[in-house]
């Protein structure tokens, strides 16, 4: 069950102008997550371009599926992405982090802009999603999907394992989550912060369908996506194989940068880096 | 006349079946507390509107919040203890911050619980819920109240907190009595003191102040069901008129109805004041009537606080 193949050059290009914006936003703002932003691009391109059905010139469509972005603190990654995707100006960016900005530090829910809920604090977005595609079965609407993506250092939550037993006890099949698997949060590896492995068999042992996917690959994401499409009488989970920083040398898998915005020689060096390819 | 003993949470239960029958879109979840919530008797007559969450609070507000936002009246239902101790931030950040049409109903609150003692004695989440921006609070005083109330909230387009209790109250008011969240009743008129309490604490108030006018004391009673948003005009009259205020309720006096009535006085039109509460402490195992001594929450210890607080005026 395979939807319309997108143009994978033309996404690898929109990917490198998005990660532009990210470090161009977090720059401008002076403050941000830079790290956990730039490993979600391709994970959120494939969404908006490839895999959800979505209308920014009618945000609240009422068949629309949702998207939650359970790791609030990527929504610099987001909002840009949004704003490719139509939702609201380019220039709304630069305002982010800003006094009196719709573009908040972690995302507030608008669903004029497409931010379908809030979230920052981390644990809760499976939840929501669960209420979300909940409401839809009630409502026999099951062509609506919703999607929620985590943080790996987020499944420390104990919330997260409340959430992923509801799912399955609900056979919420029209739920998809996404794990952006970056092996590291604030405090270092998630390894050594707290470890969660083995996370393939423990969302099994929940009783998930698990597949894995490398999430910088358009085509990887997009099949891991088709095949959970076709998940019947429970949820699916993708494992997304990130890099936190991704496409920064300097960046790259440095827990470092997990809540800090490029200095102006950092961002220079960043924009050449990522130009150059 | 004997009045009748009904608990709360029962009346919340009737309300739930009301809405189950007029709103397709009121949907209940409970946190394996089905039965002592009441949610059982929605449960058992719309059975494929009842959400069953197990022990997991954070989880079941979270999902409400989702509900919400999916179109539904969600009602999320357990112990006050849970409610608002177990989920605080999920209410914060999942319901308040979202502003989404929540309703959460805490029973068992209030040291009247009894046996079970203080892990299940809910004593603080008025202060709680009260801090949270968008929450609306609602202590009825009987069941009659309570069905209104449950009733009430589900059209409120933001989140609201039902504060119910456990152990039968008297029935004080009437099915013809009109009730809107956020406007107080004034229960008996008076005019050396008013006495403002909410929950079951309204009739022990009540049995104060007629206690009081045999001793030719004339007590105001309020019935502030609603201590947030807190009817601040009728606060503010009952300060200017009767010049002496008590209030009561059965949880700390932290943060609670207590605090709400200061903070109305204390800037706008100073009087005495005395908290009758909880004060600073965790509940404890007994019966009802044996905990509500020990607590001083008794008619007899408003009384007491009203004959000092008159020498004070």
């Amino acid at each position: 069950m395979s939807k319309k193949r997108p143009d994978i050059k033309k996404l690898e290009d929109k990917a490198v102008e998005i990660r532009e914006d990210i470090l161009n936003m977090l720059g401008k703002a002076g403050s941000g997550h830079t790290g956990g932003s730039l490993s979600l691009v391709e994970l959120l391109l494939t969404l908006y371009f490839y895999e959800m059905r979505h209308n920014p010139e009618n945000p609240g469509w009422d068949k629309r599926d949702k998207f939650i972005l359970s790791k609030g603190h990527g929504c610099p990654a987001l909002y840009a992405v949004l704003a490719d995707a139509g939702y609201f100006p380019r220039e709304w960016l630069w305002t982010l982090r800003k006094m009196g900005s719709r573009l908040q530090g972690h995302p507030q829910k608008d669903i004029s802009m497409g931010i379908e809920a809030s979230t920052g604090s981390l644990g809760q977005g499976l939840s929501i999603a669960c209420g979300l595609a909940l409401s839809a079965m009630l409502d026999s609407n099951k062509a609506v999907r919703t999607y929620c993506l985590m943080g790996d250092g987020e499944l420390q939550e104990g919330q997260v394992w409340e959430a992923a037993m509801m799912a399955v006890h609900y056979k919420l099949d029209n739920l998809c989550a996404i794990v952006d698997w970056n092996k590291l949060q604030i405090d270092g590896w998630v390894k050594d912060v707290m470890g969660i492995e083995p996370l393939n068999k423990k969302w099994k042992a929940f009783g998930w369908e698990v597949f894995e996917a490398d999430g910088h690959n358009f085509e990887s994401i997009m099949e891991a996506f088709n095949k959970a499409r076709g998940v019947k009488g429970k949820p699916a989970i993708i494992l997304a194989r990130t890099v936190k920083g991704k496409g920064v040398s300097f960046i790259e898998n440095q827990a470092g940068w997990h809540g800090i915005a490029p200095k102006k020689d950092e961002l220079k060096r960043a924009l050449e880096e990522l130009r150059k390819g | 006349m004997k009045k009748k003993m009904i608990a709360t949470r029962d009346g919340f239960g009737e309300g739930l079946l009301e809405l189950g029958r007029k709103n397709k879109k009121v949907v209940v979840l409970s946190a394996d507390l089905t039965e002592s919530t009441r949610a059982c008797w929605f449960k058992d007559k719309y059975p494929g509107r009842f959400i069953s969450c197990g022990v997991a609070e954070q989880n079941m507000i979270s999902a409400a919040a989702g509900l919400a936002l999916g179109g539904k009246v969600p009602f999320a239902c357990t112990f006050g203890v849970f409610a608002a101790g177990r989920a605080w931030n999920q209410l914060s950040i999942s319901v308040c911050y979202m502003n989404l049409n929540v309703n959460i109903a805490g029973t068992h609150c209030g040291i009247s619980v009894g046996p079970d003692g203080a892990t299940h004695q809910a004593l603080e989440e008025i202060s709680l819920m009260r801090a949270l921006p968008n929450m609306t609070v609602v202590v009825p005083a009987d069941a009659l109240e309570a069905k209104k109330a449950t009733v009430e909230a589900a059209k409120i387009p933001g989140p609201v907190y039902l504060r119910l209790t456990r152990c039968a109250v008297p029935v004080i008011s009437k099915e013809s009595d009109k009730f809107e969240i956020g406007r107080a009743k004034v229960v008996k008129r008076g005019k050396d003191l008013t006495i403002i309490a909410c929950g079951n604490m309204v009739f022990e108030a009540l049995s104060a102040a007629r206690g009081l006018k045999k001793e030719d004391i004339d007590v105001r009673v309020i019935n502030m069901h609603t201590p947030k948003p807190i009817d601040k005009k009728a606060v503010i009259k009952a300060a200017r008129e009767t010049g002496a205020i008590v209030t009561c309720e059965e949880h700390t006096v932290y943060g609670g109805l207590g605090s709400a009535v200061a903070e109305i006085v204390s800037q706008n039109c100073p009087v005495p004041l005395k908290m009758i509460g909880i004060d600073n402490q965790f509940g404890q195992s007994g019966n009802n009537e044996e905990l509500m001594k020990f607590y001083k929450l008794t008619s007899e210890d408003i009384k007491l606080a009203v004959k000092r607080l008159l020498k004070k005026k």
